[in-house]
């Protein structure tokens, strides 16, 4: 039995398509598990299945799936490879599901190793196989060491630290119950270091996040009805007259595109076709894109006109948006103000006039405030850089939720251990500490126990 | 006369060893050096506790004796860790040390097959790497297809109080002074290890006024499958909890330097859990106060052990120390404290089945191993006795894993981290303790004792019934449902747990954390022991976090499943690293599992060693 392992397979951002493989045992299900389309642990063998990834309830992208079981394939165990498209962030977000489903991020050649390994690929090629193995895991050991900053690996080391000192008072209440003058370790206790521990991990998940935003650049939405002004926004942002500029409705048909920096940070601006009901087959294609647009986004800014009250139209593209970073901005404000939003509760709001350049110095100020940018610039930044540290981050962070959980099921405190015992080894995966004698040194180190 | 299998050494590993290799129906000697001290508690009076406890069960599953025995000796009996979960509890008894021994004497002497003879072996008879018997300190020689070492502290024992250095075993017993040496020439690597007992006082001279009582359950509690209760709750005896204060400190500190350990008369690396009481004042000197048991050790003699004050001090300080405890100031010291050295074998160089790697046919366990306890002792003479009988039969060991037991788990680091200082064993050095419980040891290991023919049909039998039993539970739970009626939801809400919406399987309902078998039995009769149905609760309740764990395993035993060949080189693997390549060669492990656990051998080492075993397939 092997794990199921995971990896794009192209080159990233090169070509239109992308795709993210996977083989082990629970390839197929992994898969199945956040796909929307023919439940595909059903389907033949060699097939291709037409869907959606999901990450919950949000679609991720349209992908076609190769379903391949054992043993006909290329490392003879069950392989799945996702056909996405291209961009850099959905398929990095493709990998960053199944990362979070239950599969592990291959090791570099590890798909060949593991053809070698199951009699799949003859023995000449073996002494390639094993040159790949050993240059590959050499190098990726020390890339990993290096990736990470002094700052945060001495974060994790301190996360690691509070919860080893957990462990060991929960493992010594176990392994030396009649020591009455050794504090018990209570559930209240636990609670309070999970939250906080919780928070913390919380903190740096959501700025690695930001951290890979900002390598990639942030992709940006601008979305809003027809004609409240989002091309002459982004033209703002952009300082040159990108999208063609009109006041009749429906002007921008395709989805235009610009970059800009923002205190050095890449913004990837896109404005999109103006959403309303429309009849025009080419607009209509356009208004399309742009709803898929919005799941797609890192950060979407909605327009809304202050010289019209607000429609049911406006009133979706908020209802759509509401879960993402989102800044509304009231545009026209040069005209009546007849715009009402007293029903929802709307942060971020900015207000411009885009005939001049009013409102949009705090627009830029806003974004930069929403994704911590002046935290990114200064040095001291607790990020994890790849997918693979991410995704361990990630999986500390559910089974301290599970701690959790476990509490409110009222479980008995060694249990809970069990889970906050996986949270510390994963924070070891990511730093490279896996001894396993660690926290019985630490018991012994600091317990007065013993006949 | 020609043995098949020669034990050398009566305490609890090899008591186990002999039996299990004689009730196996194997020609058995049993050699001692005082028949007096067969399976004798040198230190405490007690037998179990966590994950030791399990241990207990787990001999007595695979048809032991140590579990039996204890239950007949018991002066109190106790389960610990009953407000946690049932992964952690455990039982321990205070053991009767006149009645314990003679118990296990008698069976001993009561077991077909089983001779038993007083004499001391000081030598090995090794013929082409192969062992073939022992010779006695006399010069006579006892041949024996196989030899099983439990010499326990004796190799070269010294013990030491002070500036004083006597060489001897446990309470004055004459020391094995050459065969230490004999392994030494056979290639073995000797280690010098130590160990520490604390005073034994007179309990007419104590004020337990000044002492807390401590007492055992009010419920009775066996060791063995057996449930044979020997001794009633109301008949147990007490053990009292009394504390240091600062004058016991400030006389420790005054005379520190005047104890072996602090005075540097100590070779050997004592045990870190079982610090002597200058380590707790030194190490941990922000402390006020230690906390000692005062334990009794028989019902035939008036000796209490003082548990928590182990020493090497001079008899003098010791006197002093003592007098300065709560209603302890007109002790009597029946035996002092003392520190031993002994000498211990390199457990790396043993194969998993505990069989040396060096002289076929020669088997080692208990502290000779580096091990510490009673219950570590017996697990690995057990398994040396089982492995020996099964070399003898051309069968393959007897090699439990991780997942299965406690005794595993214990031979696993022996033979693969081995050991700096004496090994303990402790919940967390199990990665699947929930699947190694106090309550199922039976369910882990009935099935192999019966295989190599320790558990007899009859006890088989009652055991797969048990297990019947068990599915019968589970399925029933599992196809009754109970539906959102009224009245049902009125008694629902009496337990107090929220009313249905739907209708649940009583499995289902089971599993809500304020819902026991109790409750369940209000809808359906459940005609079972109690030991069946708490198997039922305890899958049910822990039903997530049990699938994590055999999950977990489940991914173990398969790099267990990939077998490494005896006789590979690790010279000839140009591309490991050279800590791993010199670990590999001297642990030699015998699966790419075991490969992994060895520190030092990183996963790119792993997948080197994958690909070459490939290759060279």
């Amino acid at each position: 039995m092997n794990d199921t392992i995971v990896a794009i397979s192209t080159a990233l951002g090169v070509g239109a398509i992308s795709i993210v493989r996977l083989s082990g045992n629970e390839a197929i299900e992994i898969v199945n598990n956040c796909f929307k389309g023919k439940d595909l642990t059903k389907v033949q063998s060699h097939t291709i299945n037409y869907g959606h990834i999901v990450d919950k309830d949000e679609i991720i992208d349209e992908v076609l799936i190769s379903i391949m079981k054992a043993p006909k394939t290329y490392t003879t165990e069950d392989v799945v490879e996702i056909n996405c498209h291209g961009g850099i962030i959905s398929t990095k977000r493709i990998l960053e599901t199944m990362l979070n489903h239950g599969a592990r991020l291959a090791e570099p050649g590890e798909f060949t190793k593991r053809a070698f390994l199951n009699g799949r690929i003859d023995l000449v090629k073996s002494e390639a196989v094993m040159d790949i193995i050993d240059s590959k895991s050499e190098e990726a050991n020390k890339l990993a060491l290096s990736q990470l900053s002094g700052t945060t690996s001495n974060m994790i080391k301190n996360f690691r630290e509070k919860l080893k000192q957990l462990l060991a008072s929960i493992e010594v209440n176990i392994d030396y119950p009649e020591y009455h003058d050794i504090e018990v370790v209570t559930i209240e206790k636990v609670k309070d270091s999970i939250k906080e521990l919780k928070k913390e991990l919380q903190n740096v998940i959501k700025e690695s996040k930001n951290m890979t935003l900002i390598k990639d650049g942030i992709k940006t939405v601008i979305v809003g009805r027809p004609n409240v002004g989002k091309s002459s926004i982004l033209n703002k942002l952009l300082q040159q007259d990108k999208a063609i500029v009109t006041d009749i409705a429906g002007t921008t048909r395709d989805i235009v595109e610009g970059e800009i920096y923002l205190d050095g940070i890449l913004l990837n601006i896109i404005d999109t076709a103006g959403i309303r009901e429309t009849e025009d087959v080419v607009e209509k294609i356009g208004v399309e894109k742009s709803l898929s647009m919005i799941d797609d986004a890192d950060l979407v800014i909605v327009v809304l006109n202050n010289n019209e009250q607000l429609t049911e139209k406006d009133q979706e593209i908020l209802n759509k948006t509401k879960d993402k970073n989102r800044i509304i901005v009231i545009n026209k404000t040069d005209l009546a103000d007849k715009l009402k939003l007293e029903n929802n509760d709307l942060q971020n709001i900015v207000r411009t006039n885009a005939n001049s350049v009013e409102g949009i110095k705090e627009l830029k100020d806003k974004i930069i405030e929403l994704f911590q940018l002046e935290k990114i610039k200064t040095k001291d930044y607790n990020y994890l850089t790849n997918s693979r540290q991410i995704s361990l981050a990630n999986k500390a962070y559910e089974s301290l939720q599970e701690a959790e959980q476990g509490i409110k099921d009222n479980l008995p405190i060694d249990m809970i251990e069990i889970d906050l015992k996986e949270t510390f080894d994963l924070l070891g995966e990511i730093i490279g500490e896996t001894y396993s004698d660690e926290i019985l040194d630490h018991l012994f180190a600091n317990f007065c126990v013993g006949k | 006369m020609k043995y098949e299998i020669i034990v050398v050494g009566g305490g609890h590993a090899g008591c186990e060893a002999a039996l299990a290799s004689a009730r196996k129906g194997h020609n058995t000697l049993l050699i001692t050096s005082n028949i007096k001290n067969i399976a004798d508690m040198p230190c405490n009076p007690s037998i179990g506790g966590p994950a030791k406890g399990i241990v207990v069960r787990e001999i007595d599953a695979l048809g032991g004796e140590m579990g039996r025995n204890a239950d007949k000796g018991a002066l109190q009996t106790k389960m610990l860790n009953t407000k946690k979960g049932p992964a952690v509890q455990a039982l321990r008894f205070q053991a009767d040390k006149i009645i314990y021994p003679q118990e296990m004497l008698k069976t001993l002497k009561n077991t077909k097959n089983l001779k038993i003879k007083e004499a001391m072996v000081e030598n090995l008879i090794v013929k082409n790497n192969k062992i073939e018997g022992v010779e006695l300190e006399d010069g006579t020689k006892i041949l024996s297809q196989a030899v099983i070492l439990t010499t326990g502290t004796y190799l070269k024992a010294v013990i030491l109080n002070g500036a004083n250095k006597t060489p001897s075993g446990p309470h004055g017993e004459k020391e094995s002074k050459y065969l230490s040496d004999s392994l030494r020439k056979l290639g073995f690597t000797i280690k010098r290890l130590k160990t520490g007992t604390p005073q034994r006082i007179d309990k007419n001279t104590i004020d337990y006024s000044k002492a807390q009582e401590e007492k055992g359950d009010s419920i009775p509690r066996t060791f063995s499958y057996d449930n044979v209760v020997y001794r009633q709750p109301k008949d147990q005896i007490s053990c009292y909890l009394i504390y240091t204060n600062s004058k016991t400190h400030e006389i420790i500190k005054e005379h520190l330097n005047e104890s072996s350990m602090y005075g540097g008369y100590v070779e050997g690396v004592g045990p870190r859990y079982c610090p002597s009481i200058e380590d707790k004042v030194v190490r941990f000197s922000d402390k006020e106060r230690h906390q000692l048991f005062l334990e009794p050790e028989s019902l035939y003699y008036d000796d209490i052990y003082l548990q928590g004050f182990s020493t090497s001090m001079p008899y003098e300080v010791q006197d002093l120390m003592v007098h300065s405890l709560p209603g302890l100031e007109n002790a009597k010291i029946l035996k002092y404290g003392y520190a031993i050295e002994y000498d211990a074998i390199d457990s790396k160089q043993l194969k998993q089945s505990l069989e040396t790697k060096l002289v076929e046919n020669l088997y080692t366990a208990g502290q000779i191993n580096g091990t510490s306890g009673y219950e570590e002792a017996a697990g690995q003479g057990l398994i040396a006795g089982i492995n020996a009988s099964l070399k003898l039969e051309g069968k393959e060991p007897l090699i439990l894993k991780r997942n299965e037991a406690y005794i595993g788990v214990l031979i696993d680091d022996l033979v693969t981290k081995g050991v700096k200082d004496p090994y303990r064993l402790l919940t967390s050095r199990a990665e699947y303790r929930l699947l190694l419980r106090n309550d199922n040891a039976d369910l882990r290991l009935r099935e192999y004792g019966h295989m190599v023919g320790l558990i007899d049909d009859a006890k088989y039998k009652e055991f797969l019934i048990k297990k019947e039993h068990i599915k019968e539970i589970t399925y029933l739970l599992q196809t009754t449902r109970i539906t959102p009626k009224k009245e049902i939801n009125e008694y629902i809400e009496t337990i107090p747990s929220p009313a249905l919406k739907d209708g649940i399987s009583l499995y289902e309902f089971l599993k809500r954390p304020e819902v026991t078998l109790k409750h369940i039995e209000h809808f359906v009769e459940l005609n079972y022991t109690e030991e069946e149905k708490e198997q039922v609760e305890i899958n049910a309740k822990y039903e997530g976090y049990i699938k994590k764990a055999n999950k977990e395993a489940a991914k173990m035993l398969a790099l267990e499943e990939k077998k490494i060949p005896e006789n590979i080189d690790y010279e000839k693997m140009p591309n490991l690293a050279s800590e791993a390549r010199q670990k590999l060669s001297e642990i030699r492990p015998t699966t790419i599992g075991q490969a992994s656990r060895i520190s030092g051998v990183n996963p790119a080492d792993i997948s080197i060693l994958m690909v070459y075993l490939r290759r060279n397939n």
